[in-house]
């Protein structure tokens, strides 16, 4: 099926099977690898992208029902070599260990940040409940979130 | 997943047009998109039921609360009118899952597929709200036939579910995998008296507790639902035998129904 879409900005017409998954479209088909498919049960959280401002699970999602829509993954969030307040911050505050859930992570606070600038930390934690990192890193990655917050507020 | 055919109408009719058995339709797809992937389902053709604009959206219609079948978990936990009018909704809807699960699920979703842990159906059973479909008009006590089970025929779509305005609370022990609920109470005061469901512990499904009911009938200030009798036989599972269930429910209505309680004062 025919499907128009804006990816990261840019406009594009792509021809997929009724099953196709975001996320396999995203990897396979777009090559934009940045997006990890970690668990195959709609629970980790490491596909995550925003489509039209919100993030969701792109393992959860047919490709075929983004026609029409914005889709941002992690490799849209940076300028060019620019960091996002958000990456920035995750890499200060090392918040991340193996890194696979990362993109998932980043982009989970990213919405989080642009709905509630100014998150408490129990905020910040019931938030990230849709993201499973398996290194149990989490500490560091509030402490992400939580710098991250302070950069987008002192921009 | 086996593979299908899709297609995404833009009115309620069309829909109603294509669908039947083996031509399923897709709501939030939080459960149907797992359960596809898992090839534990194998229809024929699915039926996109999110671009119809007229099952979205929230609006006060006859002193109730019309919300459309489309409408997300993350729009009812964030709307004004829902939090102000049914806050016991609005926060029960702020607690569904994790939050990219709230972006894409839906209220006639869960209804529709009434898993015996959602926490929807308590509130819809609670409130007395009226489930309304492409064919008639549905009232809660009669919607819930026990497991995965609802009154929808196979080709009746949900459009819009009605409530009442009233004070209620939600309060549910989740299970920390998955947020569905251990166990979840919905309280909630309506003019012929209290009315609690549970969710999430009797094997046939959401059940109202008419004796916790009676019992604040008789008396608003009664606490001692340790002593109330619970008929329903509980769910057993790995995460909470029968017995602990039990308690986690009447643990969860003395702490819902002492918010109701804040509200009502």
């Amino acid at each position: 099926m025919k499907i128009s879409l804006k990816i990261n900005g840019q406009d594009l017409t792509a021809e997929v099977a009724p099953t196709t998954l975001l996320v396999d479209f995203l990897r396979s088909d777009q090559g934009l690898t940045g997006t990890h498919l970690g668990c195959d049960t709609s629970q980790c959280g490491a596909c995550m992208v925003l489509v039209n401002g919100d993030a969701v699970k792109s393992c959860t999602l047919l490709a075929v029902q983004l026609d029409g829509a914005e889709v941002t993954t992690i490799e849209g969030l940076s300028d060019g070599e620019t960091l996002s307040p958000v990456q920035e911050a995750f890499r200060e505050a090392h918040g991340l260990q193996c890194g696979f859930c990362t993109p998932g992570m980043v982009v989970s606070v990213t919405d989080l940040l642009a709905k509630n600038p100014n998150p408490s930390e129990s905020e910040i934690r019931h938030w990230l409940e849709g993201n499973i990192c398996r290194c149990t890193g989490y500490q560091n990655i509030v402490k992400a979130a939580q710098m991250a917050a302070e950069k987008q507020q002192a921009a | 997943m086996y593979e299908f055919d899709y297609v995404r109408p833009t009115t309620l009719q069309e829909a109603q047009d294509l669908v039947g058995e083996d031509k399923k339709l897709l709501a939030g797809g939080q459960t149907y998109m797992p359960t596809l992937r898992q090839r534990l389902a194998m229809p024929e053709l699915l039926i996109d039921l999110n671009a119809i604009p007229v099952l979205h959206g929230i609006c006060e219609a006859d002193d109730r609360i019309s919300i459309g079948a489309m409408t997300r978990h993350a729009e009812v936990a964030s709307d004004g009118l829902v939090r102000s009018k049914i806050p016991g909704l609005a926060s029960m809807a702020g607690g569904i899952g994790d939050p990219a699960v709230r972006h894409r699920g839906t209220l006639g979703g869960s209804l529709a597929n009434n898993d015996p842990s959602a926490c929807y159906p308590a509130a819809v059973l609670a409130l007395n709200a009226v489930v309304h479909t492409s064919k008639r008009s549905i009232e809660a006590k009669d919607f819930f036939q026990g497991l995965f089970t609802t009154a929808l025929d196979e080709d009746e779509i949900i459009s819009h579910v009605t409530f009442p305005s009233v004070p209620c609370a939600y309060l549910k022990f989740k299970q920390p995998a998955s947020g569905f609920a251990l166990a979840g109470v919905f309280a909630c005061k309506l003019d012929d008296g209290f009315r609690l469901a549970v969710t999430g512990a009797g094997q046939e499904g959401v059940f109202r507790w008419q004796q916790a009911e009676a019992a604040l009938n008789n008396d608003a200030s009664f606490g001692d639902f340790k002593s109330l009798a619970l008929e329903p036989d509980m769910i057993e599972d790995v995460h909470a035998d029968a017995d602990y269930r039990s308690n986690l429910v009447r643990v969860a209505a003395g702490r819902v129904v002492a918010q109701l309680r804040e509200q009502l004062a």
